[in-house]
């Protein structure tokens, strides 16, 4: 084949084996937990985000390798009903922070694919509006627990 | 003319057996409640239901005890189990009143909760809690007696719903009297207290 024939295979075939985005470099976690419920319920998770750079940026998404779905979900007490509605982004402002909490913004890990339990660590990857991720790693912990 | 010593002993004597049945109306004294006072607005706790360990039960069953009421579903991953936290956290800072308390979590997705997931799930977060299923129509009927709503939400693509709920928390006395209405944002120190004066309240 001829060196140069070599180098453009070579090169696609390094393309088409990186579908990784780069991981970010802004935006830093902390504080990571998840709780978790007896048998096949979903859990939630909960962390702080802190974006360390001056431009805001978004979490647009969540997946996990040991969960078949996940999702970000915010829950409302507001009007006396209590309810969860999916969310397509969540801000984290420019030199700022945004706390996944109980009562508010949570991942909603559902279909785990092996037991979790409490102890146990489970990355759950969030993807940014700038086409970044950002792998973090949830530490289980108990139904009845109150932080991580 | 001055009245005769005799006449002014007799009308301070008056006076004062006047003043003998207000002094019984203030020997009750009023509990200062933090939580929102709902004595006489709702009905008493009634409801036929089965408990997490497949038994039929009713209101009559928990009388003897202070029951705390909210609705809710297990499949909730957020509210729902933030308020059994929270409400265990209340009752170990409670101590041994805690006894007399009852966490009744009534499921709006009857679909789903079963007793026995029912039993599992209350498990784990408080020995004091007790998970009510039912029908339908019966679960309906409770929240309407509460003036309460819940709605099941579309199915997604996956087949997995939520339930929209009250997120209203019920306190009823051990005559299973409705007493006090709490929101999930009411402060726990603010629930401990009115707890201690509704176990320590004569039966």
């Amino acid at each position: 084949m001829k060196p140069s024939l070599f180098i453009l295979t070579a090169l696609l075939a390094m393309g088409a084996g990186t579908t990784q985005a780069a991981d970010s470099t802004s935006v830093k976690a902390s504080d990571a937990w998840i709780r978790v419920l007896p048998g096949n319920l979903p859990a939630g998770g909960y962390v702080t985000l802190e974006n360390t750079s001056g431009t805001g940026v978004a979490v647009t998404g969540a997946a996990s390798a040991d969960y078949g779905d996940a999702m970000i979900h915010k829950s409302s007490t507001e009007t006396g009903m209590g309810r969860m509605e999916m969310v397509d982004k969540v801000p984290v402002p420019a030199n700022g922070k945004v706390a996944f909490a109980p009562g508010g913004y949570h991942v909603m890990l559902m279909e785990p694919k092996h037991a979790v339990k409490p102890g146990d660590k489970v990355v759950v990857t969030f993807t940014l509006s700038d086409g970044t991720t950002l792998p973090v790693t949830f530490v289980a912990k108990p139904a009845n627990a109150t932080g991580p | 003319m001055k009245p005769s010593p005799c006449r002014r002993a007799f009308l301070a004597l008056l006076a004062l057996a006047a003043l003998l049945p207000l002094a019984a109306c203030q020997r009750e004294p009023q509990p200062e409640w933090r939580l929102n006072d709902v004595a006489g607005h709702l009905p008493d706790l009634d409801f036929r239901l089965t408990d997490d360990n497949g038994k039929a039960v009713t209101g009559a069953d928990y009388r003897g005890k202070v029951a705390i009421m909210y609705f809710g579903y297990t499949h909730c991953p957020d509210v729902c189990p933030l308020t059994l936290t929270q409400l265990h956290v209340v009752l170990d800072r409670l101590g041994a009143p805690a006894d007399k308390v009852r966490i009744l979590f009534v499921s709006v997705d009857p679909a789903r909760d079963t007793p026995e997931v029912m039993h599992t799930y209350v498990n784990a977060f408080d020995k004091r809690a007790v998970g009510l299923a039912g029908s339908q129509a019966d679960v309906e009927a409770l929240a309407k007696r509460y003036r309460s709503a819940f709605t099941r939400e579309p199915d997604r693509a996956d087949g997995n719903y939520e339930v929209s709920h009250s997120s209203a928390i019920y306190i009823f006395d051990a005559n299973g009297k409705a007493r006090l209405l709490a929101t999930p944002s009411a402060s726990q120190d603010d629930i401990v207290h009115d707890l201690h004066l509704l176990t320590s309240l004569e039966p």
